[in-house]
């Protein structure tokens, strides 16, 4: 089974690619654009297990690896 | 009085640590891989810099998982004297051995020169050869050496005095407060609250031997030879044996 985990800068960490991309796209006539904040998106192919098995799985793994629970948060996205 | 340095897959200034500390400075040194799973006999552990795991993940993300890091821990919570250096410093955040994170440069840019650093705190284990408020200079070579915590984080390292080393130049167009990544408060290095637990971006092995240029670096080294040095002499602090 086909799993994701999001990992992403917590609100008020300086992320400096996201503020150049966002910059960028601005001076590029996006004027719509208003922040950018870049993150990782991590795919997973699991055995098959129940989703809350999953999910559980995936949160111990994200929490103590993918994600630095300083900086980053996490989504775990099971179908 | 032995050092261990620590190799991880990527490390690239293991090398640069021993030849500072045995060949320029004189102190006993061995090589340690991060699969051996025991220190071996070592008063002071060094986490070097490089790209520990080619920085995949996040920059120490996974060499705090490997087979010695629980030994390194071990080491630094019986007291002994531990010091990461650039990638080692990204290792013990990630470790939680110290506090906050290191996070891309506020340019974006791998940044590969020497800075100045004032040196803040002199009390401590790493720091004592030198003097307070000392301006000594030293390379960096990071892409991901800005300093981040909490504000609590901070206010706590900046009241307890654990900002060893701060970015105090040179003044740049592109630097003009001399921060050359962002970091929080120029934070350069800090220490545990107990005080053997040192991690800096800067490489004060590479300002050692009088043949590449300055050795304001060596001061560091010397602090934690003293330190133990001492320890022995007056039996404060048991050398942890491992």
């Amino acid at each position: 089974m086909k799993a994701r985990v999001y990992v992403t800068y917590k609100p008020g960490v300086l992320d400096p690619q996201g503020q150049t991309v966002c910059q960028f796209l601005q001076n590029h006539g996006q004027s719509k654009v208003r922040d950018v904040r870049i993150g990782k998106f991590i795919e997973f192919d699991l055995e098959d297990m129940p989703p809350a098995e999953a999910e559980s799985v995936l949160t111990e793994i994200s929490g103590s690896l993918l994600a630095n629970p300083v900086i980053e948060t996490f989504r775990v996205e099971v179908p | 009085m032995t050092f261990a340095v620590i190799t991880f897959p990527g490390s690239n200034c293991d090398r640069d640590c021993h030849h500072a500390i045995g060949a320029v400075l004189g102190y006993p040194v061995r090589a340690v891989f991060h699969k051996e799973q025991a220190l071996g006999a070592c008063d002071a552990v060094v986490i070097p810099g490089g790209f520990s795991y080619g920085d995949y993940l996040r920059a120490g993300a996974l060499a705090k998982l490997s087979p010695i890091m629980p030994e390194v821990r071990k080491f630094a919570e019986a007291g002994g004297l531990v010091i990461g250096i650039c990638n080692g410093f990204q290792i013990l955040c990630e470790a939680g051995l110290l506090p906050g994170a290191l996070i891309r440069n506020r340019t974006l840019r791998f940044v590969s020169r020497e800075v100045i650093l004032r040196v803040e705190n002199t009390g401590t284990a790493f720091t004592s050869h030198y003097e307070p408020g000392q301006q000594i200079a030293v390379p960096i070579a990071h892409g991901e050496g800005c300093y981040v915590a909490d504000d609590r984080t901070i206010e706590g390292l900046e009241a307890e005095n654990r900002v060893v080393f701060r970015y105090a130049g040179p003044l740049r167009d592109d630097v003009p407060d001399g921060n050359p990544n962002g970091s929080r408060n120029a934070i350069a290095g800090i220490i545990n609250a107990r005080g053997n637990v040192l991690g800096l971006m800067p490489h004060p092995e590479r300002a050692c031997d009088p043949l590449v240029g300055k050795t304001d670096g060596a001061g560091v080294f010397r602090s934690m030879a003293a330190a133990l040095t001492n320890r022995v002499r007056t039996g404060a602090v048991a050398v942890p044996a491992l």
